[in-house]
């Protein structure tokens, strides 16, 4: 929320003293009645009220401070329409004069001022019609408090995984990682499909990530498949069911892809995020093929994806095992950054991303005793397996460097 | 069965949905005569149901069964928490012992054709290694230890091999959801009605409910329509605790896991609610289970969702919080509609 830059009342909006042709409103407000414009308190006056504007909406209602990190993403240009009665002028205009000695700090601030800063703030989140945008982000919140929304049989809410998760993992997906996606025309625009991706980078951001990235390319919502670790741990697990996760087991692979949804699954599981930086890129085991059986028994195909990038966020140097036994965590990671500079260390790297989805496999031409063919299905899954290899090694030739 | 209609055996009645659910099977025209069987008598009115007082503990139920006549025995006596009963041995002993003798004395009398047993959803459990919807073939991922739960899996085993040793009998077996409605009293509904909510920190449970009127209905449909099996029944939809919970505007208070067991004690020793370690596990990882056979083999269709259900039991409910939903209600209010203010310079609205 870098971009909310404080604009001073009283300046319609430009820093400094006005136009330059006619001394600003503060200049105006501060003036004395002979209307002498001295330099010094016009030059004061605009550091004072922006003192004031950011205050205002801090002090004033916790609702309206709340707008601009949920809906910021959402208010886009402003119309081009009739821009709406300069509210704060008039106030400004109307007090009387006043010199830079009587001005106390916490001395003086007209309510009217409040209520104008107030709604300068809201213009500047909601854009020119904010009255009916803010009346539609408090219809929102009502419905949130009120607990009137959907959601799904996996525990899965729409509306709060478009609004709030989407938009706060989005400008990390985009200005962070700078992801750059590729071939999303193999991903179906509907029914049944299952999204195999390679596991990295100590903690699971390259399913999140991927999740965005499928969600602002095609629109729709991709389902992942979560270790059982997931489920245990607390908030994790809330979040995961409402972002639209589900338990990583067949009976809900197969009920999910069964039901048309886009499902995403990373077979290499712990072994894959938590191998060591040294083997960055090498494929681990792909589980013992569940998701190519699910796959063969609903008939839906398979979506290979590939993702560079991911390995570097956290580079995982060392393991604490006893600590991680002692708390029933898979590893514990050491980073060069972690847990050496504590919280800092937690901020991933910002490597340069790329998602590549690779031509579907089918699997609905194979017959239907297909899935109980071990053989088969261990042939699809190092098919799927070797694809996702392939694609790693072309793409890294092709990134220039880790960061670029 | 002849002509005249059947004669229904109904135990547990002197519980509150066991008495409606006999006075219900008594009103359908294709029953001719109810029985109601209890150790205590019920406290309501109960209709044209006549009464025997009788522990189904004990092998009285087998003379009783074959001196009325008797060809369809609804067993509705698992019970749910000790306190009715007065502790966890005479709890266990009724719920298992009782269903033995029961299906004993089902298993000599050659009248009987059908049985129906109310069971419970909790017989899958609540982990976290669950799948999202269980179906009737599934098994619970960990088997139960202990309390309830135990209860209804040992019910079950018994009445599975009732199931084979009399072939000729018509087993029904309904894995009911958690039942709830404006009278229910319940684990689950004596949880709801705390002015302040314990919640798991950290943890939202997804939550399905059964209306008490469907739970009749269910009961009703499976006594007169001729489908064996085992159903899982539940209504429509899902609701998440956080949501359910707001739905109430009630307060919660997040307690970390190890809090739990204190609190739960506390509350037990209170008798304001009970909070068994099962009903922690289903409040920590919750529970959803598939209802395709109850309308595709069954044949029935629940009349509530489990929202309105839930918004039903709500109703008889005052709301002990709500202040935020008030106070943005407020701001709202003097905001215009937006819904009647035309959309300019495309925003998005949820």
């Amino acid at each position: 929320m870098g971009d909310a830059e404080i604009i001073p009342i009283g300046t319609r909006g430009r820093p400094g003293r006005g136009t330059g042709t006619a001394p600003s409103s503060a200049a105006r407000g501060l003036a004395t009645p002979r209307a002498a414009a001295e330099p010094a308190p016009a030059k004061k006056a605009p550091a004072k009220k922006a003192a004031a504007t950011k205050a205002a909406p801090a002090k004033k209602a916790p609702v309206k401070k709340a707008p601009p990190k949920k809906a910021a993403p959402s208010a886009e240009a402003p119309s081009a329409g009739a821009p709406s009665a300069d509210a704060p002028e008039t106030p400004v205009a109307e007090r009387p004069a006043t010199t830079t000695r009587d001005r106390a700090p916490g001395n003086g601030i007209p309510a009217a001022d409040w209520l104008a800063a107030v709604q300068a703030a809201a213009r500047e989140v909601f854009g020119d019609d904010w009255e009916p945008q803010l009346a539609r982000f408090l219809a929102f919140l009502r419905r949130r408090v009120t607990g009137d929304y959907l959601i799904d049989e996996y525990g899965f809410d729409q509306e709060i995984t478009e609004r709030f998760f989407m938009a706060t993992l989005r400008p990390i997906a985009q200005k962070w990682f700078r992801i750059e996606v590729r071939g999303t025309e193999n991903i179906p625009t509907e029914g049944g499909a299952l999204v195999v991706s390679n596991h990295s980078g100590t903690v699971p951001i390259d399913g999140l990530m991927t999740m965005v990235s499928i969600h602002d390319h095609t629109g729709r919502f991709l389902r992942p498949l979560g270790a059982d670790l997931v489920f245990k741990l607390p908030f994790v697990s809330a979040m995961a069911r409402r972002g639209g996760a589900t338990l990583a087991c067949t009976e809900d692979a197969e009920r999910m892809l069964r039901g048309g949804e886009l499902v995403g699954v990373w077979p290499e599981g712990f072994k894959g995020i938590g191998k060591p930086y040294s083997e960055r890129y090498k494929l681990q085991r792909f589980g013992r093929g569940g998701f190519v059986h699910a796959a063969l028994r609903t008939g839906v195909p398979i979506i290979p994806l590939s993702v560079v990038g991911a390995e570097e966020i956290y580079p995982l140097v060392g393991n604490i095992p006893s600590l991680a036994r002692l708390l029933g965590l898979p590893y514990i990671p050491i980073t060069p950054f972690f847990p050496l500079l504590g919280p800092l260390g937690l901020v991933p790297l910002p490597s340069k991303w790329l998602l590549e989805f690779g031509e579907p496999i089918r699997t609905d031409e194979l017959d239907p005793g297909a899935a109980d063919d071990p053989m088969l299905v261990f042939n699809v899954t190092d098919q799927v397996r070797e694809t996702i290899q392939q694609t790693l090694y072309t793409l890294l030739m092709q990134r220039q460097s880790v960061f670029r | 069965m002849g002509s005249a209609g059947r004669v229904v055996l109904v135990t547990g009645v002197s519980r509150d949905l066991g008495r409606k659910f006999a006075r219900t099977a008594a009103a359908d025209p294709s029953v001719a005569r109810v029985i109601g069987v209890d150790a205590v008598p019920p406290r309501g009115d109960i209709g044209d149901v006549s009464f025997v007082r009788a522990d189904i503990r004990n092998p009285v139920i087998a003379k009783i069964i074959v001196k009325e006549d008797v060809d369809t025995v609804v067993h509705m006596s698992v019970i749910a928490t000790p306190g009715s009963a007065g502790g966890r041995t005479t709890m266990k002993e009724l719920n298992v012992i009782g269903t033995m003798q029961l299906l004993a004395a089902c298993q000599k009398a050659p009248g009987v054709e059908a049985l129906v047993v109310k069971s419970s959803t909790t017989v899958y459990g609540a982990s976290s290694r669950d799948p999202a919807m269980f179906t009737e073939d599934m098994e619970p991922r960990r088997a139960p230890r202990s309390g309830y739960a135990k209860d209804v899996a040992e019910v079950e085993s018994y009445v599975r091999g009732f199931a084979r040793r009399r072939p000729d009998v018509r087993v029904t077996m309904l894995r009911c959801a958690n039942v709830i409605g404006p009278d229910v009293a319940s684990p689950l509904s004596s949880y709801f009605r705390l002015p302040v909510i314990p919640t798991v920190l950290g943890h939202d449970p997804r939550l399905q409910f059964l209306h008490e009127s469907d739970l009749l209905g269910v009961l009703r449909h499976a006594v007169v329509s001729d489908v064996p099996g085992t159903f899982n029944v539940a209504g429509d939809g899902l609701l998440m605790l956080s949501q359910a919970v707001r739905r109430l505007q009630r307060p919660t208070v997040p307690l970390p896991p190890f809090a739990i067991g204190g609190v739960a004690s506390t509350l037990r020793s209170a008798r304001v609610a009970d909070f068994s370690p099962e009903q922690t596990a289903f409040l920590t990882y919750g529970r959803g289970v598939d209802t395709t056979r109850m309308r595709s083999e069954l044949g029935f269709e629940p009349a509530h969702t489990t929202a309105s259900a839930f918004a039903d039991f709500g109703s008889s409910l005052r709301p002990t919080g709500g202040h935020a939903e008030r106070a943005l209600a407020t701001v709202a209010r003097r905001l215009p509609d937006p819904d009647l203010v035309p959309v300019v310079g495309g925003v998005d609205h949820g």
